[in-house]
């Protein structure tokens, strides 16, 4: 236990777990360490923080009839009381500004602060989706910008902006091949899915309408190209590949997985999530891909605030590209930026298969992410997807003797590393690593995906890992590791060091308590105090 | 690049650690002729911070904020004053930069936030229980006609003329390739909602009516005769809430027998942005939660005993249940769902309900005196913070010669229906509490100018 706790916690406070006294104080907090019960629980219906002016009419007759009873039951909390509920409840999360964030597939990088302040503008986000364009002319050219380097940068004909998240822009792509199929004739309804692929693009097939099918991956982590061909027929509407894919691993083989599903009719989707591997380095365009949603929420950096938003445009190709749905920005010859609507639509963009959201996308993330793109230029993107891999790889040699890295022999890996839980002591696996790094002071890496490999630890450091933090962490990995395998049981009971131990998501699941129950500014049911908290 | 810790000796040592001569080497699987040897040309190169300021400032500079001008623009998106103290703590990066709660011990702050969340939204709405967030009002109203399929088996859903036109189009664009059967009524311009029409169009067969509460001209429907002629032929009512201030003065939905209640929460915290990113809302009963799409927060305890919160009943979701999940939803809204959950908590009930009336008094105001401009009918037999005014002529001109006078005058119907010519002449117009009386003088005075 000496070698984790270096931090000075006595475990004899009880904080581990162990024998011991356990030292309870008055408030429940322990020093930095803070509870904090539920805004129900602390706030009242007719507590307010903010003042507001008296209104100088009595409801409208007419009103009359739909008026509710009482005030919602809803808590209320003066400004101080507020702040403080909720700065005292940010301590219990980490997050990228504390520490690594390792989470292969999700990119989680650095997010600048100038991001933050463009976006707060009045100019950006003190402007109505449905104001006049005259009035809106800075913003439909930030769209139009961020649409320009997304092309560009893509090697792709067009882009559709307005999908709200990376599964949004996956719907989007998919109903573009669905329109493009349509236009054709042609009723194709199998979208082939590796079994390699995030669980969402199964699910946005199946959300379009279409069948799925997998297809399995060779023992070297890629696409099995021979059984994918077997595959191809005249019901095969495409294929959804990931690259790099979900192993970390660049698909050498994609222009010919291209080039097959063609020739077989159909079209071929790439889910964007791994783009920061490649931003600068390769174009998806060269590559054959006819559609691919960027989550600008991790190439770009738009903050990921613990769920969202997110941002999935969608580049096109030349066969796609006149499906891209409402509505979408377009310069035109005089060069002024206009938007394209249900309104004009008939004029320029007849085939759009329709509207995926009200109003333009999410504009406050193309703000941040036109930012981020310019902060950086076309040198500096090159240089994040060269540090992202660089990164990745140093962390795979480091640790691969210590932990088995399933395609370690593959070659080398793009900006995430790939290992397997296969090899610790009996008992041991992912999870116990995975909670051991919380004590080390880490945000552990995704675990148990891809499914394709036995206790998947997948880690993505991102460019933005100094060495020196790198090298914490790898030290932390193998320490972990090293106790994995010499049967530490300390470990099982990790997270020792957390604002919780481990939770039970078993009760929670079959129970399930969604809301609170209760009255307003008593202890809910089952109460803190029941728990052992304040 | 100053958001790039590797040094060159770092990058040569960790490559003399990897055994790779170069970069360059890492990059091998990529084909070499689709490999890029430099930067890509005709993009400009990195630049600082005072330069970047300087480009994105002058592209702000361009559009014409709603605080420099009388405003009254809503269908769907509302001006609200959000407390300073929103902004400042959903800025603390351990809010900001977190990811997904899926390490629960390490997220409790998020956690706990989504669960009073999921509390205040299903205590706004009236329902049992209510999820994580979706993405926007029009996205959380076809997962809404999705779920509704799911739970009656069937797959007819009537929309009301009242709902947003956007949503409507988002369904039905949906729909197509989902091969839903969607009745989609007609708005038209008339003083009432159009309830009469919704509930004649309901049939055996007919999974859902999905009907926007005040609806998109400002009108209340009444969701209690609707939703008792839904249930008599087995069919749910969907009610959309597109402006949640008003839930502090009109009945929540759930009271009135609405099934499935879905919203957009951007008037709470989340502000303009041009449209996004927003925050879809969604409630429901607690017999269908199997059913609901998104995440879910739930409570437990921790091996101590402690209360603490998880993401719970995933089975439903993408990552474990692909091709069979509930919704491909992924990334959400959490942080607008933060935002929305502090402005609450700002306002507490009778805050809201405060607020509510302040707005009403507001749009009330703007009705006696823009009413009086020649040429100037009000639609509406009852309204909260929004009305259909019906002019003399096209209300899309009307709208962008007042943008000209420096007043943002509104929302046109031609523009959210531009196919339905019948409708032209409507103007909608809002008045929050952010309107004062000088404001509303002043578009007043301006539209006067601009139909004389």
């Amino acid at each position: 236990m000496n070698a984790v706790n270096a931090s000075g916690w006595r475990p004899s406070m009880g904080e581990t777990g162990e024998a011991g006294e356990k030292f309870v104080t008055s408030s429940g907090d322990y020093g930095l360490m803070l509870e904090e019960a539920l805004s129900f629980e602390l706030g009242s219906s007719e507590k307010c923080g903010v003042d507001l002016d008296t209104p100088a009419r009595p409801a409208a007759a007419g009103l009359s009839k739909f008026l509710r009873k009482a005030a919602p039951a809803l808590p209320g909390l003066t400004e101080p009381e507020t702040v403080r509920h909720y700065t005292r409840l940010s301590r219990q999360n980490y997050a990228i500004d504390l520490g690594p964030f390792p989470l292969g597939s999700c990119t989680m990088k650095h997010n600048p602060r100038l991001n933050e302040k463009m976006a707060r503008l009045p100019g950006f986000a003190d402007v109505h989706p449905l104001q006049p364009q005259k009035s809106v002319e800075g913003a439909l050219e930030v769209i139009e910008q961020l649409a320009d380097w997304l092309i560009t940068l893509t090697g792709m004909a067009s882009v559709a902006m307005s999908p709200k998240a990376g599964a949004h822009g996956e719907l989007c792509g998919l109903l573009c091949i669905r329109a493009a199929l349509d236009a054709r004739g042609e009723k194709r309804d199998v979208v082939l899915v590796p079994e390699s692929a995030h669980g969402t693009n199964p699910a946005t097939a199946a959300f379009a309408g279409f069948k799925v099918q997998s297809i399995p991956a060779t023992p070297e982590g890629r696409v099995d190209l021979d059984a994918l061909k077997a595959k191809l027929g005249p019901n095969v509407a495409g294929v959804m590949i990931t690259n790099p894919n979900t192993c970390g691993l660049f698909e050498p083989e994609m222009k010919a997985i291209g080039d097959a599903v063609h020739a077989a009719g159909g079209y071929v989707y790439c889910d964007g999530a791994n783009f920061n591997a490649i931003v600068g380095k390769v174009r998806p365009g060269d590559l054959g891909v006819d559609a691919m949603h960027i989550n600008l929420h991790k190439t770009f950096s738009t903050p990921h605030g613990g769920g969202g938003p997110g941002a999935g445009p969608v580049v096109l190709s030349e066969a796609l590209a006149p499906f891209a749905p409402l509505p979408f920005v377009t310069r035109s010859a005089d060069g002024t930026v206009h938007l394209v609507e249900e309104e004009n639509a008939g004029e320029g963009h007849a085939q759009a298969f329709g509207r995926m959201v009200a109003f333009h996308g999410q504009m406050g993330m193309f703000t941040r992410a036109l930012t981020y793109i310019l902060s950086h230029g076309a040198d500096g993107l090159r240089q994040v997807a060269e540090d992202a891999v660089l990164n990745a790889n140093y962390v795979l040699r480091s640790c691969e003797d210590l932990l088995p890295a399933p395609f370690a022999k593959s070659g080398p890996c793009m900006h995430e590393a790939l290992f397997s839980d296969a090899g610790l002591a009996e008992g041991f696996s992912t999870l116990d690593i995975a909670k051991g790094l919380i004590d080390e002071g880490f945000h552990p890496m995704t675990v148990y995906f891809p499914l394709v490999v036995k206790g998947a630890m997948l880690v993505e450091p991102t460019e933005t890992e100094s060495k020196a933090g790198l090298d914490r962490f790898i030290g932390s990995l193998r320490s972990l590791a090293q106790r994995a395998k010499d049967g530490d049981q300390s470990l099982h009971s990790a997270p020792h060091f957390a604002p919780r131990r481990r939770l039970d998501e078993t009760l929670a699941a079959r129970k399930p308590v969604l809301v609170w129950q209760g009255h307003l500014g008593e202890p809910g049911t089952p109460s803190l105090s029941e728990f052992g908290g304040s | 690049m100053r958001y790039l810790p590797l040094t060159p000796a770092d990058r040569a040592e960790m490559l003399g650690v990897i055994g790779a001569a170069s970069v360059d080497d890492l990059f091998v699987d990529v084909p070499a002729e689709a490999r890029l040897s430099g930067p890509i040309a005709g993009l400009p190169a990195h630049a600082s911070e005072m330069a970047v300021e300087r480009h994105m400032s002058a592209l702000a500079a361009k559009n014409l904020s709603a605080g420099l001008v009388p405003f009254f623009l809503g269908a769907g998106a509302y001006r609200h004053h959000v407390p300073a103290s929103v902004d400042h703590l959903i800025q603390r990066g351990e809010f900001l930069t977190a990811y997904t709660p899926y390490q629960p011990e390490i997220a409790q702050g998020t956690l706990q936030v989504l669960f009073e969340f999921q509390t205040q939204v299903a205590r706004l709405f009236g329902t049992d229980i209510a999820n994580a967030s979706m993405y926007d009002g029009s996205t959380a109203c076809w997962e809404a006609i999705l779920m509704a399929a799911r739970v009656t088996r069937k797959g007819r859903a009537v929309l009301s003329g009242g709902l947003h036109p956007h949503y409507a189009e988002v369904v039905r664009t949906l729909a197509k390739f989902t091969e839903d059967d969607i009745v989609s009524l007609k708005a038209e311009l008339v003083a009432e909602a159009d309830d009469a029409a919704v509930i004649a169009a309901i049939d055996d067969k007919t999974s859902c009516v999905v009907v926007q509460y005040p609806d998109i001209l400002g009108r209340i429907p009444d969701l209690a005769a609707i939703a008792e002629a839904a249930h008599a032929k087995g069919a749910l009512l969907v009610a959309v809430v597109t402006e949640p201030v008003a839930l502090g003065m009109i009945e929540a939905p759930g009271e009135l027998g609405a099934d499935i209640v879905v919203g957009e929460g951007q008037s709470l915290g989340v502000g303009l942005q041009f449209g996004g990113p927003y925050l879809g809302l969604f409630g429901c009963r607690e017999k269908f939660v199997r059913q609901m799409p998104g995440r879910l927060c739930g409570q437990t305890v921790d091996a101590e005993g402690k209360r603490g919160f998880v993401l719970t009943l995933s089975t439903r979701e993408q990552h474990i249940r692909r091709e069979k999940a509930t919704s491909n939803i992924c990334t959400n809204s959490g942080l607008c769902a933060l935002a929305f959950s502090i402005h609450l908590t700002l306002l507490g009930g009778e805050g809201l309900s405060r607020l509510a009336a302040v707005n009403h008094d507001r749009t009330q105001a703007l009705v006696e005196r823009i009413t009086k401009v020649p040429g100037v009918k009000l639609l509406n037999d009852a309204y909260f913070n929004e009305v259909t005014l019906v002019l003399p002529r096209d209300a899309r001109e009307v709208v962008r010669e007042l943008a000209d006078r420096k007043v943002l005058g509104g929302v046109s119907l031609g523009r959210l229906f531009p196919q339905a010519g019948e409708l032209h002449n409507g103007l909608l117009v809002t008045a929050t509490e952010t309107v004062t009386d000088e404001d509303i003088e002043t578009f007043a005075r301006e539209l006067e100018g601009v139909l004389a």
